[in-house]
């Protein structure tokens, strides 16, 4: 049937206007904020010939080569090359990832900012959050399915080691065990995590670092932090990995692992390392769920709602 | 070959320690840099016995060898019922596996017979089914209402509720994936 003329999909269409209005605000908010900030918005590829290489992160092939599963190794190229803030808002592809709260097409935020760390990262994702609530539903409560999360007050900062200590009773951070780490991460620590604050877990294993930088003091820690608002990941921040060696043996051994998964290892992208090599400022970034914030403010507990074709 | 993990899906059949179950509910979930768990619960096919499980990513999940077999009611013997399948070999289906469904049973009604090697363990009867009421309390012949019921006996004694205005005699029609009421059959 030719879809225009199915009454039940214009129906279903017609029913998402509201929720898709409140993502259009959130885009706008968004767009607003970086800009008055002095961010540059920019574009970069989405076909890619050397994706990120993650351990877990597939990506998607297209012809000789891949969908963007971030657009995290260019906008690094543009900060080495001496832009100091930089967003993007777009497309990013992962296969096999769908479902409630995963789809394997979907709109990614990631914003860079030279001369801070991840602490000053949570800081313009407080002020940002805050904006986006303003400009999208008014006020400073996002009115989540789980009920309402006040973006106003303090945020909860928990680490890694104390909340699986507490939660799960072992400390990932003195031996990370990944398969343990993940299955309690989903059963015992994120349900545990406070619903009516947005909530940050900070200073993961180093064996979970991906691109972050690891803390000077202890090295067993990285400098990374995950934002979960209405028990739902919305936002992953780092200290960047700026170190040119560093970066180049953790492809390597991610490669290696990729390897013995049996997954496809993606070539190492030259133009990234040299672009670290030749210099790199100390930086902080973050990526955050486009579509999982606009549907937490949209009230809803899927995806669903906010992406007019899923 | 076997179901990988993230072929797992609501409605799945799939095997677990040899058994036949059935995946009721799943949810796909996954940490940003982490790797993916598929959450199922799964329904045991023959007790309904319930439990969950987390499957990852490299994990793989293995098919039930099931069969379906086209059969005909032949008769009941002891605590078997027994059907003839396209080849005119005998079937035995064990009464524990009909439950209420053997009261809406008739002589050469065809129906689906669900085999997990080689055992049977589910039945698929014609959705519905005519029979004549044994016994019920005199009806209210005049009360036409449908929502007001009374217990009815079929043959074999199986008790169904029925709206008041029917009466002993009389046939109705029943839906046999339910095993309830759906209308008066008049003549």
């Amino acid at each position: 049937m030719d879809p225009a003329s199915d009454p039940g999909e214009r129906e279903a269409l017609a029913a998402k206007r509201p929720a898709l209005e409140c993502r259009a605000r959130l885009l706008a908010s968004i767009r607003s904020f970086f800009t008055a900030r002095g961010f540059l918005e920019i574009e970069t590829p989405v076909r890619v010939a050397t994706p990120a290489l993650e351990l877990h992160i597939d990506a998607e092939p297209s012809g000789s080569a891949w969908l963007r599963t971030s657009p995290e190794l260019h906008m690094k190229r543009l900060l080495a090359a001496g832009y100091t803030r930089l967003f993007q808002m777009g497309p990013c592809f992962r296969m096999g990832e769908c479902g409630r709260l995963h789809h394997p097409e979907y709109t990614m935020l990631e914003w860079y900012r030279t001369g801070t760390d991840s602490r000053g990262i949570l800081e313009d994702t407080q002020a940002l959050l805050r904006q986006a609530v303003r400009d999208t539903v008014g006020g400073d409560v996002i009115p989540a399915r789980t009920g309402p999360v006040a973006v106003g007050g303090e945020w909860p900062v928990i680490t890694v080691s104390d909340a699986f200590t507490r939660f799960a009773g072992w400390d990932p951070v003195a031996a990370y065990e990944a398969d343990r780490f993940e299955l309690d991460l989903m059963r015992k620590v994120e349900p545990a995590l406070p619903l009516d604050r947005p909530c940050v877990l900070a200073g993961y294993p180093a064996a979970a670092a991906a691109l972050s930088r690891l803390d000077p003091a202890d090295p067993r820690v990285a400098e990374r932090w995950e934002l979960y608002v209405g028990g739902v990941e919305l936002a992953n921040a780092y200290t960047e990995l700026t170190d040119a060696t560093e970066q180049e043996n953790r492809f390597r051994e991610c490669a290696e692992a990729r390897r013995q998964l049996g997954k496809p290892v993606y070539p190492v992208d030259p133009d990234f390392l040299s672009a670290l090599k030749s210099g790199m400022p100390a930086c902080g970034g973050a990526a955050l769920g486009v579509d999982r914030l606009a549907m937490l403010l949209a009230g809803a507990d899927s995806l669903d709602a906010v992406m007019a074709f899923r | 070959m076997p179901y990988n993990a993230a072929d797992l899906r609501k409605g799945l059949k799939v095997e677990v320690d040899g058994q036949p179950y059935l995946i009721t509910e799943f949810s796909f979930y996954k940490p940003g840099k982490g790797a993916a768990i598929y959450n199922c619960r799964i329904k045991h096919m023959v007790t309904g016995g319930t439990q969950t499980k987390a499957y990852r990513s490299n994990d793989t999940i293995d098919k039930p060898e099931l069969e379906e077999k086209n059969v005909t009611y032949s008769y009941a013997k002891d605590d078997q019922f027994i059907f003839t399948d396209e080849n005119f070999e005998e079937v035995s289906v064990p009464t524990a596996i009909l439950g209420d469904k053997q009261y809406f049973l008739q002589d050469n009604v065809e129906c689906m017979v669900l085999f997990h090697r080689g055992q049977p363990i589910d039945i698929t009867l014609p959705n519905f089914v005519i029979k004549t009421i044994l016994e019920t309390e005199p009806g209210a012949r005049g009360n036409t209402a449908t929502n007001v019921l009374k217990p009815a006996k079929i043959e074999g004694g199986y008790e169904i509720a029925v709206p008041l205005f029917c009466v002993q005699g009389e046939k109705i029609k029943i839906d046999t994936r339910t095993g309830t009421f759906v209308e008066r059959v008049l003549k």
